[in-house]
């Protein structure tokens, strides 16, 4: 901008702001606020002794205890596996790594309905898995595992793709000095790595148990759906629905959003403490 | 990058072992499936008319609702790529919200407002406009569900890149549209690109949203997904595996778009 020009020229020399903000803020507010806001206006008018009686019932309390365990059961899972194939794709070179790292985006691109039936055939008695496992004694399909494994499935790119670029970023040089001080790997990794990338691992893993929690298209397949067993939140919400029971659906939904905005503000704040974790220490 | 020692050859073992298993088997294992009869089994059920009804539909709503999510997710990152105003960091959240709600929640939120009993019921009725159990009810949640996949793509690549070219570009006399089309569009055209597919996957195989809000009418209201669960649920495992063929199919080149883009950009 020459000196000349600027007296003249607006604050913004871009142009286009009122216009694209108008445009966020106005679809935003049609389709995601509104909507939302519509659920928590039929909260309100639930009442508080109402909503409680709704969601402390046994069967609700069941369907809550039961998404949450295996939600972490899954993010457990995918929290060791997430680091490790963080750890595979940056600091090592193989044949098919290109491959291994576009596996990592499937669980984004394939469609939740289409997991839950490809998991379900795998691990049912008669499946691929299921073969093997099933005269083992582990039934995975129709037991909380299976709901765990849909979710951990759905969840897969949440930890690895954090990670990843911290990792990138990250200078060998450290590592090196570690090792000529005498640092076994085991010392290298846990001393010097793992502190540099724990605050992008802790969002990735929140992340990927907000997703957990949410998740409804792999798991009706795999669960079961048995009331007080296999049975998540968000089913119990779905069935509330077809008993046109729109005040327990509402309620259940409410406590879900919570949870999931919740999740949302501290996957946010470890996010921001990893950007500048990582300007701190690259 | 070292060569792989002994130690780092079992994670690299293990890692691919553990990704064929959990990722790879379910991929593969659909198109088994879906083939294991023949080909003539598997063209019955994708020539079967509700599946088609299925497939048409389904295609009607990516077809409304992708180039939305695009338009927006434009709108969105430029906003606040480009530009600094009070109340940025929130809009980023608030951009991020339909990924971490359920979909349950966001089909029952629609209910609620659109439903017979809904705010908005009684004025519907009155205008006699149909928007739960009916097209605009799936097209209204999938653009819920889906609304952040293009922005999140366009997004970090925007602020990356900086606005430097934009203002050059501005200073040189271009309007701007012109800003846009010449040196905006060209730089994140390929991240727009992986963004729309990846939205289109998602819109096309949302599930949980869109089975509160369609009501399941076979024929009628029945989008692909439903359709899986359906077949599914008739004990016809060959033919959901072919429902869900056409689905992993739209993922894989998904993906394929993605290893391309990154071929480009290293």
């Amino acid at each position: 901008m020459t000196a000349a020009a600027a007296p003249f020229r607006a604050k913004r020399v871009l142009p286009g702001f009122t216009l694209s903000l108008g445009t966020t803020l106005l679809y935003m507010v049609l389709i995601v606020l509104i909507p939302i806001a519509a659920l928590i206006l039929k909260g309100a008018e639930i009442g508080p002794a109402r909503f409680w009686t709704i969601v402390s019932s046994d069967r609700a309390v069941a369907a809550f205890r039961i998404t949450l365990t295996a939600a972490a059961i899954a993010t457990a899972f995918n929290a060791v596996y997430g680091l490790l194939m963080a750890w595979v794709l940056v600091r090592h070179d193989f044949p098919g790594k290109r491959l291994l790292d576009a596996m990592m985006d499937v669980p984004f691109a394939l469609p939740t309905a289409v997991a839950g039936l490809s998991l379900t055939a795998l691990f049912s008695a008669n499946g691929w898995f299921g073969q093997v496992l099933h005269p083992a004694g582990i039934p995975v399909v129709y037991t909380i595992w299976g709901i765990a494994l849909a979710m951990a499935f759905t969840s897969i790119p949440f930890v690895v793709r954090t990670v990843q670029p911290v990792l990138e970023d990250l200078d060998p040089a450290l590592e090196q000095a570690a090792e000529t001080l005498g640092a076994t790997p085991w010392q290298v990794f846990t001393r010097v790595v793992f502190p540099a990338i724990l605050p992008a691992w802790l969002a990735g893993c929140t992340t990927a148990f907000a997703r957990s929690l949410g998740e409804f298209g792999a798991i009706v397949f795999i669960a079961g759906n048995l009331p007080g067993q296999t049975e998540i939140a968000a089913l119990l919400a779905y069935i509330r629905l077809e008993e046109f029971d729109y005040n327990g659906a509402a309620a259940i939904a409410l406590v879900l959003l919570g949870f999931a905005l919740v999740l949302l503000i501290v996957s946010n704040i470890l996010q921001s403490w990893a950007a500048r974790h990582r300007r701190a220490t690259a | 990058m070292r060569p792989p020692a002994r130690s780092g050859r079992a994670l690299i073992a293990l890692a691919v072992v553990l990704t064929l298993l959990i990722v790879v088997a379910p991929l593969v294992y659909i198109f088994a499936r879906a083939f294991s009869a023949g080909w003539q089994v598997y063209a019955a059920n994708i020539m079967d008319p509700a599946m088609l009804h299925a497939i048409w539909l389904t295609c009607i709503v990516a077809v409304i609702v992708v180039p939305l999510n695009i338009a927006f997710g434009i709108a969105a990152a430029w906003a606040v790529a480009k530009h600094r105003f009070p109340g940025r960091g929130l809009l980023v959240t608030m951009i991020e919200i339909p990924f971490s709600i359920s979909p349950i929640i966001a089909g029952i939120c629609y209910l609620l407002l659109y439903g017979r009993q809904g705010l908005l019921g009684p004025w519907l009725r009155e205008v006699d406009l149909q928007v739960m159990f009916a097209l605009p009810g799936i097209v209204l949640v999938t653009m819920l569900v889906t609304a952040p996949f293009v922005a999140r793509e366009e997004l970090p690549l925007m602020q990356a890149q900086g606005t430097e070219q934009e203002e050059a570009a501005v200073t040189l006399g271009a309007s701007g549209w012109q800003v846009f089309r010449r040196v905006t569009l060209p730089n994140i055209r390929f991240a727009l690109l992986y963004g729309a597919v990846l939205c289109t996957a998602r819109a096309v195989g949302e599930f949980g949203g869109v089975s509160v809000v369609s009501g399941n009418i076979r024929g009628q209201t029945n989008t692909l997904p439903l359709h899986v669960e359906l077949l599914f649920n008739d004990l016809n495992a060959v033919g959901a595996c072919a429902a869900a063929s056409t689905l992993t199919l739209i993922a894989v080149v998904a993906l394929v778009i993605k290893a391309a883009l990154e071929t480009r950009h290293g």
